[in-house]
């Protein structure tokens, strides 16, 4: 390397100017216009300094309903797919000719636009003419009102999402699986050890690290569900806002109530959130890779 | 050792049973909008559905074409993916170069400062972009540069990415000083030595980071619906949305509509899904 020079600044500089414009400076903003009173955006005014935004968001019901609607991301869906990703990514690293087929079919949900596949999923749970419903019809059940009835409206999404992240999971799965040396597996089929065995006492620890971390990705995306929400129900929030996310909160108070200062109080209060699963992912890592 | 091998084969059996089903399930929406896409309006509210249209019917295409300005959509989504994609790669490739090969000083702190920045979720920064966008307006003759309603509010926002920067400085690392420095014996310029020399040795890199950023463009949702309020300047998603609403019941319509805005990303992976699986569990793999 050469010596100190500050030509390396003149080739940061198209980068640090849309990064300091698009990303530190309305990050600055946010915390400041969370503390404006009565903010309006569009004659840049405000009648003073204090934390009555957070208050209302904080004791807001529907914030309460977002923050739950997470929990239950991140307690159902989360592991749910996690656990179907490492089943089929252990199957499918078990394949060998078919291999690249799966991998490809697999990933698609991946790459695909949310919104579209998202409306084509409302078609599929429409209760009268989707195809959900005379699947189940077809076995003699009742069909079932999906995606009008708040009861049904966040598990029609939790299936959605399932489906939506298990793509990424078993990549990232498959990638692990690559990183365990061929000679544990080796000695256990001398061993003929049975294949249940050889997943819970090979596969899932020697990839542990990849569990935890697509664990956390997946509370933190949790929170930032927004596209599947509006695909889903057509541009809203679930019926009566049953399925209203963190982000989609932030959006309606931004962009249907023009509340501005609430909706940076609840942006504020999702880096908070974001931060600290990022630092226990951080910790975890750590730990891990002892 | 005979039963075991009979266990094996029946576990084999299983296992390609459940992967195919697997397979039908992830696959089965994409295959349901096309489907749905060709049929009748009598067919699409058949009760039950027929699962193949008996005469596929392309001029849903033309129709959902024709009732909405997706022609327009289109060319601004193409238009959008490309500027931004363009940007990335020159804003990416300078900052990588910097940080693998220059020395300059802070260059630790700067660097550490916008690993911070990843931490920052970006759905929270919309909000506030918003009102930079909205504030900014830059207009050329009839032209609108930047501000609400301009490819600039579309684009610029999108031109840097710390992420990718991070992943080609990863790969700019690993060429050998040696090569530099023979380069520098030879009185290659730095710059001359960037584009030379360091871009097509990382070909593979660049261009994977070129397609995921196009894609992710290409599917952007929020950012574009906030700022545009023009129907000429929406992209296809907002546009999809939008139609999606006005389309009432013509569902083998709104179907079309959604198959004009994935096909082409379809297309694009099967053609370089190498690139983007490597990429993706890269990313994935790093954190």
């Amino acid at each position: 390397m050469e010596k100190k020079s500050m030509k390396g600044w003149l080739y940061l500089l198209p980068a640090l100017i849309i990064i300091t414009v698009f990303t530190l400076y309305p990050l600055i903003r946010a915390f400041s216009m969370s503390i404006m009173l009565d903010y309006d955006m569009i004659h840049n005014t405000f009648t003073g300094y204090g934390l009555e935004n957070y208050q209302k968001v904080l004791s807001d019901k529907s914030f309460h309903k977002a923050l739950g609607n997470t929990t239950i991301y991140a307690v159902v869906v989360v592991p749910c797919s996690i656990i179907l990703s490492l089943l089929i990514a252990a199957m499918i690293n078990g394949t060998k000719k078919t291999k690249g087929l799966f991998q490809t079919i697999y990933f698609l949900p991946y790459v695909t636009s949310v919104i579209a596949i998202g409306i084509v999923w409302s078609w599929i749970y429409n209760s009268r003419y989707g195809l959900l419903n005379s699947i189940i019809s077809f076995f003699g059940f009742d069909p079932i009102e999906w995606l009008n009835k708040p009861k049904y409206a966040l598990p029609a999404l939790i299936i959605f999402a399932v489906w939506k992240s298990m793509a990424f999971n078993i990549m990232v799965f498959l990638a692990g699986l690559q990183t365990i040396p061929k000679e544990i597996y080796d000695a256990a089929k001398v061993d003929s050890t049975p294949r249940w065995r050889v997943f819970l006492r090979i596969t899932v620890p020697g990839i542990a690290p990849m569990i935890v971390y697509s664990y956390i990705m997946g509370i933190i995306s949790a929170f930032k569900v927004y596209n599947e929400v509006y695909s889903l129900y057509g541009g809203k929030a679930g019926p009566a806002d049953s399925a209203i996310t963190v982000v989609y909160y932030i959006w309606k108070k931004f962009y249907q109530s023009f509340k501005y200062g609430e909706a940076a109080a609840a942006a504020v209060i999702l880096f908070f959130i974001i931060l600290a699963f990022t630092m226990v992912q951080k910790l975890v890592r750590k730990f891990l890779s002892r | 050792m005979k039963s075991t091998k009979v266990s094996n084969l029946v576990l084999d059996i299983l296992k390609f049973t459940i992967l195919i089903l697997g397979a039908i399930i992830t696959m089965m929406p994409f295959v349901w909008m096309i489907l749905s896409s060709l049929k009748t309006s009598s067919e699409i509210t058949a009760i039950p559905p027929t699962f193949f249209p008996k005469d596929p019917q392309w001029s849903n295409y033309q129709e959902a074409w024709s009732r909405a300005p997706f022609l327009r959509y289109f060319v601004n989504t193409v238009i959008v993916a490309v500027g931004s994609t363009f940007g990335v790669l020159i804003t990416t490739v300078l900052s990588a170069f910097a940080f693998s090969r220059l020395n300059f000083p802070g260059k630790k702190l700067i660097f550490s400062l916008l690993m911070a920045t990843l931490m920052i979720p970006g759905e929270m920064l919309v909000i506030t972009n918003y009102i930079t966008v909205y504030n900014m307006k830059l207009e050329i003759g009839e032209t609108r540069i930047m501000g609400i309603d301009s490819y600039g509010a579309l684009i610029i926002p999108w031109i840097a990415s710390v992420f990718y920067i991070y992943l080609l400085t990863q790969f700019f690392m690993q060429v050998p000083d040696a090569i530099y420095l023979a380069a520098k014996v030879d009185k290659c310029s730095d710059w001359k030595f960037m584009w030379k020399i360091m871009l097509p040795m990382n070909k593979q890199a660049v261009v994977t980071i070129g397609i995921l950023n196009f894609i992710s463009s290409w599917n952007a949702f929020m950012w574009p619906l906030l700022v545009t309020n023009d129907p000429n300047m929406r992209v296809l998603s907002n546009g999809l949305t939008q139609f999606q609403s006005e389309a009432g019941s013509d569902y083998q319509l709104i179907m079309a509509a959604s198959c004009i805005l994935v096909m082409p990303i379809i297309i694009i992976y099967l053609f370089l899904r190498k690139y983007i699986i490597e990429g993706v569990t890269r990313s994935g793999l790093k954190g």
